[in-house]
C-alpha cells in the first residue's frame, strides 16, 4: 500500500504526493528490522550474516528484533513443518504492515529434502506471501545478504517487479 | 567569574526579546519557554545521536564495522532512515487491552525522564530551577518512571507484558534504595543537596570520584540497573519475556519508550558528571565544553557495560542489590561520617 493509493482518483491531478512516498520508500527500504525467528539450520547461517564476517548491520538491517510487532520482515530460515505452520502464520500475522517475508533456503521454497514428507510444508508460498525467494542448502551469508538488497529494490522500485512479471507472463 | 557560553547566549536572546516586547514579565516566561525547548531539543538529538553511536559502538566492539551504507559511508543517515520507517508502521491496538492506559503509558514514560533535566546544571548559571532540595526531586521524579512500565505491561492484556511489568517495578525498586544512599556520601561532603552548590564544593575540594571511589561504583552498577541497560536489562529480555513491558508496542509509540530510554541514558550520564566529575569544571575550554566531554564519556562507559557484560538473572540480580550493595552503600555512610568528623577534628 502505497501514499499515492490512499489519494481519491478524481483528486490524483489536484494531489503531489510522490515526495513523500518517495521518502517513505527509501526510509522502509533501508530500515528493515527482521523478526530472530529461525526454523532450522539456516537460520545459523542468518546469525553468521550479522556476526563479524559478514555485518549486515552494514547495510542497516542487524536490529533482529525479538517481537513481532517491532520487526518488518519474517526470514523463514529452514524447514517449516505443518506443526509449526500455525505459530510461524501467527507471527506473520502479529507483525504490523508494511511487512516481507523472505524464504530462505530449498526447504522453504520447495519442501527440499522433504518435498514427499507428510509432515513439511511443501514450500512456504503455501501459507505465506513470499517476496524473495533465496536459494541454497542452506544459502550463504552473501546470499541472505544479496536477497535482502534484493528486497530493498523492491521495495525502491516496485514497478520494476510488475515488469518482470509481465515478461515471465508473456514468456 | 566570568559567565559560560551558555548564560551569554541566553544573555543575548533576552537582550532581543527586551527589544522586541520589552514587558519584562513577558520577556521572564518566554525565556523560560525558551529553555524549556533547548532541553526538550537536546533530549530529541541525544535519542537520534545515540542510536546511531550505539550500532557504532556495538559494531567496533565485535570487531564489526556497523551502519555505512545509508547517507555516505559513515552510514549518518541511517537513525533518520528508522525514525521515518518507525513513524510509517501501521499502529496496532492489541484486542481486549486497556485502551487508555495502554496508550497513555509511553507518553508518560518520557514525562519524568524530560522533567529531571530542569535540575541538571550544563554550565555556570545554566540551570533551569536550582532549588535547594535538588538532589532529592530529581531522584523522586526519577523513580515515577516505575509506573508507566507497569501500566503498560498490565494494560497490554499479555503474559509476557506482565512479567516484563512486574520485573520493572522490582528491579527499579530495588535499586533505587542503594542508589540513594550512595548519593548520601556525595550530600554530606557538600552539606547541601543543591545541584549547583555540589558543583561548587568540587570546584573548590577536588572531584568526588576520588573522595567517594565506593559510592561511584555503587552509583554506577545502579544507574545501569535504573536505565534497564546490561547486564540489568531483564526488562526485554528477550530470550525469556519476549520484549517485556513493550511486547505489544509497534511504530511510534515503542519509538516513544525507546527515546525515553535513550533520554534516560543521557540524563543519568549528566547526573554522573555532576556528582562525581566536577559537572562543568575544567581548564582552559569553557565549561559547557567540559560537560558534554564528560557526559560523552559515560555514555561510552554506559555502552561499554552493555556490550560486554552478559545478562545476570533476575534472582541473581535482586540478591545482589539487597545483600550486597545496600549494605556497601550504608558502609560507605559510616566510613564518610568518620571522615568528616576527623578531618573536622583535625584541621
Amino acid at each position: 500500500m502505497e501514499v499515492v493509493d490512499l489519494v481519491p482518483p478524481e483528486l490524483k491531478n489536484n494531489v503531489v504526493v510522490t515526495s513523500v512516498d518517495a521518502l517513505f520508500k527509501w526510509a522502509r527500504s533501508n530500515s528493515i528490522w527482521p523478526l530472530s525467528s529461525g526454523l532450522a539450520c539456516c537460520a545459523i547461517e542468518m546469525m553468521s550474516t550479522a556476526a563479524a564476517r559478514f555485518d549486515l548491520a552494514r547495510f542497516g538491517y542487524e536490529v533482529f528484533r525479538p517481537c513481532p510487532r517491532q520487526s518488518d520482515l519474517l526470514i523463514v530460515a529452514g524447514t517449516l513443518t505443518w506443526k509449526m505452520a500455525p505459530p510461524l502464520i501467527r507471527l506473520y500475522e502479529e507483525m504490523p504492515e508494511p511487512k516481507y517475508v523472505i524464504a530462505m533456503g530449498s526447504c522453504a521454497i520447495a519442501g527440499g529434502p522433504f518435498a514427499d514428507s507428510y509432515s513439511v510444508v511443501p514450500g512456504i508460498d503455501e501459507v505465506l506471501p513470499v517476496d524473495v525467494y533465496i536459494p541454497g542448502c542452506p544459502p550463504r551469508p552473501e546470499a541472505l545478504i544479496d536477497g535482502m538488497l534484493k528486497l530493498r529494490e523492491k521495495i525502491q522500485h516496485p514497478e520494476r517487479v510488475e515488469k518482470t512479471k509481465e515478461q515471465v507472463a508473456n514468456g | 567569574m566570568h559567565n559560560g557560553i551558555l548564560l551569554t547566549a541566553a544573555g543575548w536572546i533576552r537582550d532581543i526579546l527586551t527589544f522586541l516586547f520589552g514587558n519584562e514579565l513577558l520577556v521572564n516566561i518566554l525565556m523560560t519557554l525558551v529553555g524549556i525547548g533547548a532541553i526538550i531539543s537536546v533530549i530529541l538529538t541525544s535519542a537520534i545521536v545515540f542510536t546511531y553511536a550505539e550500532r557504532k559502538v556495538c559494531a567496533f566492539m565485535q570487531v564489526r564495522i556497523g551502519p555505512n551504507r545509508v547517507g555516505g559511508r559513515f552510514g549518518l543517515l541511517q537513525p533518520v532512515a528508522d525514525m521515518l520507517k518507525l513513524m510509517s508502521k501501521e499502529d496496532i491496538i492489541p484486542n481486549g487491552c486497556d485502551r487508555v492506559v495502554w496508550s497513555l503509558s509511553p507518553m508518560l514514560l518520557f514525562v519524568p525522564s524530560a522533567l529531571i533535566y530542569s535540575f541538571f546544571p550544563f554550565d555556570d548559571g545554566a540551570i533551569l530551577a536550582d532549588v535547594n532540595v535538588g538532589l532529592f526531586l530529581l531522584l523522586a521524579i526519577s523513580s515515577q518512571a516505575v509506573l508507566p512500565f507497569l501500566m503498560g505491561g498490565y494494560a497490554s492484556n499479555s503474559k509476557y507484558a506482565m512479567i516484563g511489568g512486574m520485573r520493572t517495578v522490582a528491579q527499579m525498586l530495588s535499586y533505587e534504595a542503594p542508589m540513594a544512599f550512595s548519593l548520601i556520601g556525595v550530600v554530606m561532603l557538600t552539606g547541601s543537596m543543591k545541584m549547583s552548590a555540589i558543583v561548587e564544593a568540587q570546584a573548590t575540594h577536588t572531584w568526588f570520584v576520588l573522595l567517594q571511589p565506593i559510592a561511584f561504583v555503587i552509583y554506577l552498577i545502579t544507574a545501569t540497573a535504573e536505565t534497564n541497560r546490561t547486564p540489568f536489562d531483564l526488562v526485554e529480555d528477550e530470550s525469556e519475556i519476549v520484549a517485556g513491558p513493550f511486547t505489544e508496542y509497534s511504530g511510534m509509540r515503542w519509538a516513544l519508550f525507546f527515546l525515553a530510554e535513550y533520554a534516560n541514558l543521557l540524563s543519568i550520564s549528566i547526573l554522573t558528571t555532576t556528582l562525581f566529575l566536577g559537572g562543568w569544571h575544567g581548564p582552559v575550554l569553557p565549561g559547557a565544553v567540559w560537560f558534554w566531554l564528560k557526559v560523552l564519556v559515560m555514555i561510552f562507559v554506559f555502552m561499554w557495560f552493555r556490550w560486554t557484560f552478559p545478562r545476570t538473572r533476575i534472582d541473581q540480580m535482586l540478591s545482589f542489590s539487597w545483600k550486597v550493595l545496600l549494605p556497601l552503600a550504608l558502609v560507605n555512610m559510616l566510613l564518610t561520617g568518620v571522615g568528616i568528623y576527623l578531618y573536622q577534628s583535625l584541621c
